[in-house]
């Protein structure tokens, strides 16, 4: 299977429209649609940023664990899945270090300070390194296009069996040698159904704008890779020319 | 391949490189020596005195052996770049899996032997006691079992690229993330607390050092052929 | 008389660079076959490409039956090659290093003992490989790349900085090649030594191959022609 583009230009458009609208819609419930938080004020409102933020920071990484798995299962084995996998973990680390930032920013009003060593927080900085480490492997050109494809799918689900084990060891830290103090039920109020609504709205939204810069991003790779053969072909031209010359 | 001798195999890898090691001494001169001069700093940076590096002793020793382990992986894959050595080994036809186990066992004595010495380094700088000491035996070996494999997983993925040097600590040192925490909680419950709370993080270990061998014997090879 | 190598206008890249632009060349068994050609003509990363150390970009590429996309190890397994370079550990003994590759293709002590005699390495068998000198390096190579008993064995310029004795040493393992099972491809500049060794010569230029006109006197076998063909910039990238 070998597609110049990973959605129809039908498909493509849609989602950027319903992309856009989604948007706008956050905007409108987040700002202004849902009600103002009782504790939290107002800095409530960044979490309808930062909880769709962080979902698709977990969805892009297991797309772009799931894609490296079927580069690596020969039956399916493509290069979709290779640039899929490449360019689901870019957007991955993306979203990861927004849902820091923004967990950051609401973290100072609410907790009253920037960084807490909460486990959610640590795994999520733990994760966010983890992609990065192998965004900067697959930067790294190799002359051997299908090895170092194999190679970056394998990077991908070494570091992906890796989350789990991150996951509950600092969860596990965080509450075996000291309780809960930052999170307190009274922080975690019944979830008012605008908010509610708002918080689905975002995740759609952002789910939505995942998929549209997955697909840019991915004809972007196909581009990448025209470009470096028709370089090849002109560089096969001139020495193999420069043979001509010689005898 | 039998199992015979994919042992059989890693046994000769990790021969040749722990034969090596024994006339190079770059583990013992080198890298040991850089591990004591990291536990010396961490007293300057924290006054010894105030009786914060009896308590924070155990994360302290594992900053160290993960420090000694990034230079152990990389000297590890130096042997195999004078005179094009990597080239010689892939040549000599040896599986992907008995490389992988080969160079991970003599990464691990070497680690093992480290940790020794940094251990009574500890215990003498920095004046703890060990009361569990059959927990910290155990939380030790699971430990650098699970160090030493994916040390040689990432050595090998970096191994063959430029910018090796830089990009090993950036991919290695959040994988095992888990093995500090685990190994430092371990050993704080070994050294100073309740020897037995220190069992679920033993557990952890295990199960990372199991998983990462697993993958390591099976995708060594793929990464090895990568040029 | 079945192929060893067959290769059909395979690109090789070094980088992003062609080393091989739309290489051909077919070897029989038991030839001996030399590659001559100018520097910078891709020689080596022929060698190195039919050694299985490199992967090809595009083209078909067969060694000893099998495919260089797939099957590079088991390629590897009955192929020896012999480098610029020494694939020694420098703290090891000549002979310990010679061990290291026996026994990793399961061979013994005997073959050890047989295969340092017959390049002649001598007292500097225990000497460790930094302090050996340039022509015991080279024999040391060439023991470690018998040792493994290859089918194919491919010399990179096996002349440069050979002594006397290791000259003669290298003229009786390729003589020795055809009774013993074994085809030799070798890259050289010397041509004076390297042609008489030879059953057939192939010239490499341009990341290309060409035929020279046979020696018909050394010719065994009417071993399949080498061509130039244009190469297809296709990528074989996903079996």
């Amino acid at each position: 299977m070998e597609r110049d583009e990973l959605l129809a230009p039908i498909v493509r458009r849609i989602v950027g429209v319903l992309t856009i609208v989604s948007l706008v819609a956050l905007v409108l419930f987040g700002l202004w649609g849902a009600p103002t938080d009782e504790v939290q004020g107002d800095a409530q409102r960044v979490m309808y940023l930062h909880v769709p933020s962080a979902w698709l920071a977990y969805l892009a990484f297991f797309i772009t664990a799931s894609a490296s798995a079927l580069f690596l299962w020969r039956r399916t084995r493509a290069d979709v899945w290779d640039r899929v996998a490449g360019a689901s973990a870019e957007l991955g680390v993306m979203f990861t270090g927004l849902a820091l930032v923004l967990g950051s920013i609401w973290g100072r009003p609410v907790w009253g300070f920037w960084w807490a060593w909460d486990a959610r927080l640590v795994s999520t900085a733990l994760l966010f390194f983890l992609f990065l480490g192998y965004c900067a492997l697959r930067r790294i050109p190799s002359s051997d296009p299908v090895g170092a494809a194999k190679r970056n799918a394998i990077a991908a689900l070494i570091a992906f069996v890796d989350v789990p084990i991150v996951h509950f060891s600092v969860e596990w830290w965080r509450t075996l040698h000291q309780k809960a103090t930052v999170f307190n039920p009274q922080l975690n109020p019944e979830i008012h159904g605008v908010m509610a609504l708002t918080l689905w709205i975002g995740t759609i939204a952002f789910t939505l704008l995942y998929v549209y810069l997955l697909d840019r991003r991915y004809r972007l790779a196909v581009l990448e890779h025209g470009r470096a053969d028709v370089e090849l072909a002109h560089a096969i031209a001139e020495r193999t020319g420069v043979k001509a010359g010689v005898t | 391949m039998s199992g015979t001798s994919l042992w059989r195999e890693a046994a000769v890898v990790a021969g040749k490189d722990l034969r090596i090691e024994a006339r190079a001494r770059v583990a013992l001169g080198q890298i040991l020596p850089f591990g004591l001069i990291v536990i010396l700093l961490f007293a300057f940076a924290l006054d010894p005195d105030r009786g914060v590096l009896t308590r924070v002793a155990p994360g302290l020793f594992w900053i160290a052996v993960l420090l000694a382990t990034l230079l152990a992986v990389g000297r590890a894959f130096a042997i195999e770049t004078h005179h094009n050595a990597r080239d010689g080994l892939r040549m000599a036809g040896l599986d992907g899996g008995a490389i992988f186990l080969g160079k991970a066992a003599a990464i691990a004595l070497q680690l093992a032997v480290l940790e020794v010495v940094l251990g009574v380094a500890v215990i003498v700088m920095y004046g703890v006691d060990v009361h569990g000491l059959g927990v910290v035996l155990i939380t030790a070996t699971a430990a650098t079992v699970g160090l030493a494999a994916t040390g040689t997983l990432y050595g090998v993925l970096a191994a063959g690229l430029r910018l090796r040097e830089t990009l090993l600590p950036l991919l290695l040192l959040p994988v095992i993330a888990p093995v500090m925490l685990g190994a430092t909680r371990a050993f704080e419950d070994g050294l100073g607390g309740v020897p037995g709370d220190a069992w679920p993080w033993v557990g952890m270990l295990g199960v990372f050092a199991v998983l990462y061998t697993t993958i390591g014997v099976m995708a060594f090879g793929a990464l090895w052929e990568e040029t | 008389m079945s192929l060893v190598i067959r290769l059909r206008t395979v690109v090789c890249l070094l980088g992003r660079f062609p080393a091989l632009a739309g290489a051909d060349l077919d070897v029989a068994a038991g030839e001996i076959l030399l590659v001559s050609g100018p520097n910078g003509a891709g020689k080596t990363t022929l060698l190195r490409l039919v050694a299985g150390l490199l992967a090809p970009y595009s083209g078909e590429a067969e060694v000893l039956g099998h495919d260089l996309y797939h099957d590079r190890l088991a390629a590897r397994r009955k192929i020896a090659i012999v480098g610029h370079e020494t694939y020694c550990y420098d703290d090891l003994t000549a002979r310990e290093n010679v061990e290291f590759f026996a026994r990793a293709a399961g061979r013994g002590t005997a073959d050890v003992d047989a295969v340092v005699d017959r390049v002649a390495l001598g007292d500097a068998a225990r000497v460790v490989h930094r302090g050996l000198s340039a022509g015991q390096r080279r024999r040391l190579a060439l023991a470690v790349a018998l040792v493994r008993g290859p089918e194919l064995l491919l010399l990179d310029e096996p002349h440069a900085g050979l002594d006397a004795l290791g000259r003669e040493v290298l003229a009786d393992v390729v003589r020795d090649a055809p009774g013993e099972g074994r085809t030799v491809v070798m890259v050289s500049h010397e041509l004076e030594i390297a042609r008489p060794l030879a059953t057939r010569e192939v010239r490499v230029d341009g990341g290309q191959t060409a035929a020279v006109t046979p020696m018909g006197a050394t010719m065994t076998e009417p071993a399949a022609k080498s061509t130039v063909s244009a190469p297809a910039v296709v990528p074989a990238v996903t079996p």
